[in-house]
């Protein structure tokens, strides 16, 4: 175990080299520049700007200049806002991204692998349907068609949600909604398939016919066993979720991390760009790595010390 | 087995329910009384807040740093320059009493009035003036908006770094006294003391602390209201400014600002009751707004004209003929009546409606329609350009409009596209780009026709005759004639109004003979205001102006 988790973290550190190398350089090869915009600014004003930035140094020397940085734990100054840098915007945009995303989290796996569970267990019966039609619906509405629906349909009509904007739990009711649904259908699904294979399985038979009541049989064997496939896209889905949803965050107008991502690239923030990069990056890997280990728990098959993950 | 399962299970719902709750607690209605409604409720008997929205978050409130509207709308409301525009849109002195203009026009001195303060009760100072305006020339400031000071004398050898300090023009002669020197006679030297580069920053404050702009705590201001709060992507709040000298005039307590950047949530607010003025609004809502002749619609004016750049370094762009023809085949009428919807105007020329000339009346008169809208005449043209450049109309299809992405652009381009396929027999590529990549583009000429936009910074047809002198760096379509540089530079360093405006004339009926742009229409800033809002107006160079506004419930 031990070995297996020194092995894990060595190989997050060359990840997250590898991923900063490559935004740094894709980053500063992309066309347009932070500071270029329609109009007259003339040649010396923007060279001051460069100057102040750095940008004006050769490439390879700004990359060294920022990985030392970047080791001190110091994204640097954003290039757009004279007032925050990026670990300010970072520190700012992250709990409240990530408290609409544990909410929305909450609400997936509360509903989602339900919804799955007895979607399986009544096939081809009303609450399949039922569940399924969430599901497709949860799946191919985008969600800056479902946030839309839901300011025209409830934030207008219900006089306490408010339509845009941050500040007290009311304005997380919806945007939290909004950012579960995709989650939530995508459990159901998972969830419904691989109950249905379980469920097949001789096992469950085994212990049906030996007398055990059916609640018990589907809560103790088949929900436990069916529930890996779920476990093992919370990693993406948890990172997804806590860093923000740009589409979500614009719509409601949320103060959160995910508009940085977009943001930051159309204005060729560079340091934004990284950091928001980086810091994506790191919730990844580190929820990558609390998966496999919950896996572990759950699932006795799976044993990490073994070679082959 | 199971019970590690549910151990699990439950430490993930507690963690989640613990990181929500602990941000939910001090609002849970259970627990406090909700803080939204009594808020609300205070707004409509007793203060009068006017809210609204500011679509994105400034990238700093120090005026020597502003490089926008989303800045300069909050800056507008606390801070004032020398001059400022009075209830009438009239440009009257702020904190100028009175200003004196030496016999060249070229030195101004302004004397202060006497019951001026900051908002911390230092008195405001000439000295105040001197600092600010030195610091925002200070190349290591690197501020984007500095050339709006190169008009002083040495100011923009300082800021390029070729002068020092101590040889820009301007002067504190003593506390109340501010004596300014500019390069050249600048007819609206005056209007731009009223711009937001060049508003004063309380000198000790700012010397004290550097960073005394970033916080509402720390930040001081002299104009009719103070920042009072700045929650970062989420809303500032200013409130009525009790050391501002004309404190009587202004009605409202203070302005609420919510910073979200979606046209169509806000718009939602707006019609929920939860702004009384807002801007921009969705195309789709104001082309509505309109149609049904809704009072709460209005179509504020603005400097500002939407063209197509014409790249004359390549074939066979340099003929004026084919420009010319390009222009004369598009119906800008319908472009405006069907397509923006906002009240826009056909485009006239180049130089935007609103504009004086020497004599106080509308420039445009004086110049006329230079724009024409004639198919045959186009035609005619066209074919004639086209023998002089040897190319079919078939060659027409290798070439593109070069637009940065958005709906609107859009539907223009595609409006274009096909009056130009009806009328000339061309079909002509579109092309969209990130709105960077455009820029880029436009600067290495790697393109043949590109959307371009421009919003005047000061009152005067200057600031669009000049965007195609030959060493402009706006101007992309390459346009290069020393007959037109010489036009602009007279009118540049006369002070004889009758001259400088000849000149201006002289120069725009040029540009528009050569067509090296093709100027579509002049843009209009729509707003909303709900019907008990009063006072409200829009500067053309600026948004709403809510100094003087009241709200009447």
């Amino acid at each position: 175990m031990k070995k297996y988790l020194l092995k894990r973290l060595i190989m997050s550190v060359i990840t997250l080299w590898a991923i900063t190398t490559i935004t740094f350089f894709l980053m500063h090869a992309i066309p347009g520049n932070p500071f270029a915009k329609e109009g007259k600014m003339p040649k010396v004003v923007y060279e001051n700007l460069q100057k102040k930035y750095g940008l004006d140094k050769p490439l390879s020397q700004q990359y060294v200049i920022y990985l030392k940085n970047l080791l001190k734990g110091n994204f640097g100054e954003s290039m757009k806002s004279r007032v925050e840098t990026v670990n300010d915007m970072i520190r700012r945009g992250f709990p409240v991204s990530a408290q609409l995303g544990l909410q929305a989290l909450l609400v997936a796996l509360i509903f989602g692998p339900t919804l799955g569970a007895l979607a399986a267990l009544y096939q081809n019966k009303l609450p399949d349907y039922i569940s399924m039609i969430i599901a497709i619906l949860g799946i191919s509405v985008p969600s800056f068609i479902m946030g839309t629906l839901f300011i025209q349909f409830i934030a207008r009509n219900v006089s306490w949600i408010p339509i845009g904007g941050w500040g007290t739990w009311k304005h997380t009711a919806l945007p939290s909604l909004a950012l579960a649904m995709m989650p939530l259908a995508q459990m159901a699904r998972l969830m419904r398939s691989s109950m249905l294979e379980v469920l097949g399985q001789d096992y469950i038979k085994t212990a049906k016919s030996k007398g055990i009541t059916k609640p018990a049989v589907i809560i103790k064997h088949a929900v436990r066993n069916a529930i890996l496939p779920v476990i093992s896209i919370l990693g993406t889905t948890i990172s997804n979720l806590l860093v923000g949803s740009f589409v979500i965050e614009k719509i409601f107008g949320i103060p959160g991390l995910g508009m940085f991502f977009v943001k930051s690239i159309n204005n060729r923030d560079y340091t934004l760009i990284m950091g928001t990069t980086i810091f994506y990056a790191i919730i990844l890997i580190v929820m990558l790595l609390f998966v496999d280990i919950m896996y572990m728990f759950i699932d006795p098959r799976i044993k990490l010390t073994k070679e082959g993950r | 087995m199971k019970k590690k399962l549910s151990l699990l299970l439950s430490i993930l719902l507690i963690a989640a329910i613990l990181v929500t709750g602990c941000s939910k607690s001090p609002d849970d209605p259970a627990i406090t009384q909700d803080p939204d409604t009594p808020d609300t409720e205070e707004t409509s008997s007793g203060t009068k807040i006017l809210r609204t929205n500011n679509g994105s978050e400034p990238g700093s409130l120090d005026p020597a740093l502003a490089q926008g509207t989303h800045e300069s709308w909050v800056l507008d409301h606390t801070f004032e320059g020398l001059m400022k525009l009075d209830k009438n849109a009239k440009l009257v002195e702020g904190m100028a009493k009175e200003y004196k203009v030496s016999d060249d026009s070229l030195t101004y001195t302004f004397t202060l009035r006497d019951d001026i303060k900051w908002s911390n009760g230092d008195p405001v100072t000439a000295e105040d003036f001197e600092f600010s305006w030195k610091r925002a020339l200070d190349p290591e400031l690197a501020s984007d908006y500095a050339h709006q000071l190169y008009y002083i004398k040495g100011g923009e050898a300082y800021n390029t770094g070729e002068g020092s300090v101590d040889d820009v023009a301007v002067k504190a002669l003593d506390e109340k006294t501010l004596e300014v020197t500019l390069e050249a006679p600048t007819a609206y030297f005056l209007e731009l003391t009223a711009f937001y580069t060049l508003y004063p920053v309380n000198k000790k404050v700012v010397e004290a602390n550097p960073d005394w702009a970033k916080d509402a705590k720390t930040h001081v201001s002299n104009g009719p209201f103070t920042l009072t709060e700045w929650e970062h992507d989420a809303s500032i709040k200013i409130r009525k400014n009790s050391n501002y000298y004309d404190a009587a005039s202004v009605k409202l307590d203070g302005v609420d600002f919510t910073i979200i950047d979606d046209e169509n949530t806000t718009w939602q607010g707006y019609e929920g009751g939860e702004y009384d003025l807002l801007l921009p609004l969705p195309q789709a809502v104001v082309a509505q707004m309109k149609a049904n002749d809704n009072p709460e619609l209005v179509i504020g004016g603005e400097v500002a004209t939407y063209y197509y750049n014409l790249n004359s370094k390549v074939k066979p762009f340099n003929n004026p003929k084919i420009r010319k023809a390009l222009s004369m085949t598009i119906d800008r009428q319908t472009i405006v009546d069907k397509i923006t919807q906002g009240g826009q105007i056909a485009a006239e020329g180049v130089v935007s409606f609103g504009m004086k000339d020497e004599n106080g009346k509308e420039y445009r008169d004086g110049v006329g329609q230079l724009i024409t809208y004639n198919v045959e005449e186009g035609k005619k043209l066209f074919e004639e350009g086209l023998k002089e450049e040897g190319m079919t109309a078939a060659d027409f299809s290798n070439f593109s409009i070069l637009y940065n992405t958005s709906e609107a652009h859009k539907k223009i381009a595609q409006a274009v596209q096909e009056m130009w396929r009806t009328n000339l027999g061309i079909e002509i590529q579109l092309e969209n780009v990130d709105f960077q990549v455009k820029l880029d583009r436009e600067k290495a000429g790697d393109y043949h026709i590109s959307r371009a936009g421009w919003i005047g910074d000061y009152m005067d047809p200057m600031t669009f005759v000049e965007l195609w002198l030959s060493s402009s760096s706006f101007n992309d379509a390459k346009y290069n004639n020393p007959e037109y540089d010489k036009l602009v530079l007279t009118a540049r360093s006369t002070a004889d109004q009758k001259v400088r405006f000849d000149a201006m004339r002289e120069a725009e009926k040029m540009v528009m003979e050569d067509m090296p742009i093709i100027p579509l229409y002049f843009y209009t800033q729509p707003f909303a205001q709900k019907p008990y809002v009063t006072g409200v107006y829009k500067p053309l160079v600026n948004y709403p102006k809510l100094t003087y506004a009241d709200i009447n419930k």
